[in-house]
């Protein structure tokens, strides 16, 4: 009983460590590319985020399942063939069921085959670790990475379009184009990056001042 | 007693202080908004007004929400005054306000406060506005628009006049009776702070006179018109009180001029080539982005160093003592 309890309890921790404590966009910085540049609105990030999550949930049961025949020389390029492999079959399924999406995701649909997110949970997880382990890392990671998009979207959407999920909301101010805007794009990833460091109180790196061409100049470099 | 000092240097301190210089640029700028008042009206000033106080407000806000200390400083009101300076007249105050936020939030404080930061505020929240509020910030009223006796609200700027439209003369535009972004119009009035920062020594001439002399000098190639070129738009206000700040510019003199003479040739390159009418506040961008590199390539010679010879004429000595 106290053993079945255990091994939920594991295989919670690693569902939820992707999801908040090792959030592949706000902790890692992986995946940069589709986070940018798609995220102008919420349902094409939400799109993505869940295509993304389907892909690696199921390369990774592969990987994992695959991870002793794999010679390590050629490891990377068998990942890739694996990823792919599903990168194609959502693709075709979104394209019969969700034209839409399909045409408005576009190529960022066939780069979920390069996404990083991806191939470092290959590298790191799922090539060392059980198959049922592996599979909620990545629904974990998957969901995490789709949570980060929907908040990017949320934020750019609103403030960028005044809608959300194309549902026009009450006019506060004129909509501010800037922020459907690649520029837009990275203003938001570093507000929202800080607010979340900030809410899970992590602390940055102490750089030392060996280095800075201010050094003497400021009060902290005249301290050290 | 003992009178003998003994410290370490600097020994000679200048009386010039932050506050000091703020306070001289604040001064110069004073005749172009008394200019821009005489022409588009009382809102000038108070769209000033509320640009210079919602910057101090949000500096002060900052500093207590980071914890850093604060005191009242001339700084934030001359960058709120020159963002608002590159507003049209009619401009909604909380698109004003938004400005601010971006120009003493993201761009200066961000990036460590004052001295720090990379690029100009005023001009990096004016690209933001412009990207933003297009149609607002586009809107372009005529000269004395707030009297009774004036037919046409809007007309456009100079630079964007259609062909065949009539284009202000040279006295109007060294006055600064045409439309644009309020404080940019008056030449005379933004000339008279530029003689009053150099003779306090505030800035230096040369970045001035590099931007404005190359835009002066392309546009006379081109065979365009090079009054035009020269009078309208933001290049003097760019020129003299954007790309001469002193943390986002080069600081040898022939890295002013480097800088000078690049945002001349982008500023050019925009107006000519881009469908965009005016292009100072991108060109002071770019190179405020480039002015590291600048500072690189122009560093000062110390007295007496002997500079190694490159690799070039290296090699040739080298070959040239084999054949000895």
């Amino acid at each position: 009983m106290r053993k079945g309890l255990k091994t939920i309890n594991k295989y919670f921790s690693i569902f939820s460590k992707g999801v908040i404590k090792e959030n592949p966009v706000f902790f890692t910085l992986l995946g940069m590319c589709p986070t940018l540049a798609l995220t102008s609105s919420a349902e094409n990030s939400v799109g993505l985020g869940i295509a993304t999550m389907f892909v690696l949930t199921c390369s990774n049961i592969v990987i994992s399942l695959l991870k002793n025949l794999i010679p390590s020389q050629v490891r990377l390029p068998c990942y890739i063939v694996i990823i792919s492999g599903f990168v194609t079959f959502v693709g075709l399924m979104l394209k019969a069921f969700l034209p839409d999406l399909y045409d408005q995701l576009g190529i960022f649909l066939s780069l979920i085959a390069v996404n990083c997110v991806i191939l470092s949970r290959a590298e790191v997880f799922a090539s060392k670790n059980g198959v049922l382990a592996s599979a909620f890392d990545g629904l974990g990671m998957g969901l995490g990475f789709t949570l980060a998009l929907f908040i990017m979207g949320t934020i750019r959407e609103i403030l960028g379009t005044g809608t959300w999920f194309n549902i026009a909301l009450p006019e506060l101010s004129e909509p501010m184009t800037i922020f459907i805007y690649p520029a837009g794009g990275f203003f938001t990833l570093g507000f929202v990056i800080a607010a979340v460091n900030k809410f899970m109180k992590r602390r940055p790196h102490n750089i030392s001042c060996d280095n800075c061409p201010h050094k003497g100049m400021c009060r902290r470099g005249e301290e050290e | 007693m003992n009178k003998l000092i003994i410290e370490p240097s600097p020994h000679i301190r200048s009386k010039n202080t932050t506050d000091k210089i703020m306070m001289r640029v604040l001064i110069a700028l004073a005749p172009a908004l008394a200019m821009s008042v005489y022409i588009f009206g009382i809102r000038a000033l108070y769209l000033s007004i509320v640009c210079m106080g919602s910057c101090i407000i949000f500096e002060s806000l900052f500093r207590r929400f980071v914890r850093k200390d604060f005191s009242i400083d001339p700084s934030p009101a001359v960058t709120g005054l020159l963002l608002a300076f590159c507003l049209p007249v009619t401009l909604p105050y909380y698109i004003a306000i938004i400005g601010c936020f971006v120009a003493i939030v993201v761009v200066k404080q961000l990036f460590g406060g004052l001295g720090q930061n990379f690029a100009n505020p005023a001009v990096v929240a004016r690209i933001v506005l412009m990207l933003s509020f297009t149609s607002q910030m586009t809107y372009w009223v005529s000269p004395f628009w707030y009297r009774d006796d004036v037919d046409t609200i809007t007309s456009a700027t100079p630079l964007a006049v259609e062909a065949g439209e009539q284009l202000p003369g040279l006295w109007d535009l060294l006055m600064g009776f045409h439309s644009g972004s309020f404080g940019e119009t008056s030449i005379i009035a933004l000339l008279i702070g530029f003689v009053f920062l150099l003779m306090t020594r505030v800035i230096r001439v040369v970045t001035p006179v590099a931007f404005v002399g190359t835009v002066a000098l392309g546009a006379f190639i081109a065979g365009e018109n090079v009054g035009l070129h020269v009078l309208s738009g933001g290049l003097i206000l760019g020129a003299v009180y954007m790309a001469t700040d002193y943390s986002t510019t080069p600081v040898s003199m022939s890295g002013k001029f480097v800088f000078g003479v690049g945002c001349g040739i982008i500023t050019l390159a925009i107006r000519f080539f881009s469908d965009m009418p005016e292009g100072v506040s991108y060109a002071i961008l770019i190179m405020n982005i480039l002015t590291y590199y600048i500072d690189k390539i122009t560093f000062p010679r110390p007295f007496g160093m002997v500079r190694e010879p490159s690799v070039f004429f290296r090699k040739k000595k080298e070959e040239e003592t084999k054949d000895v």
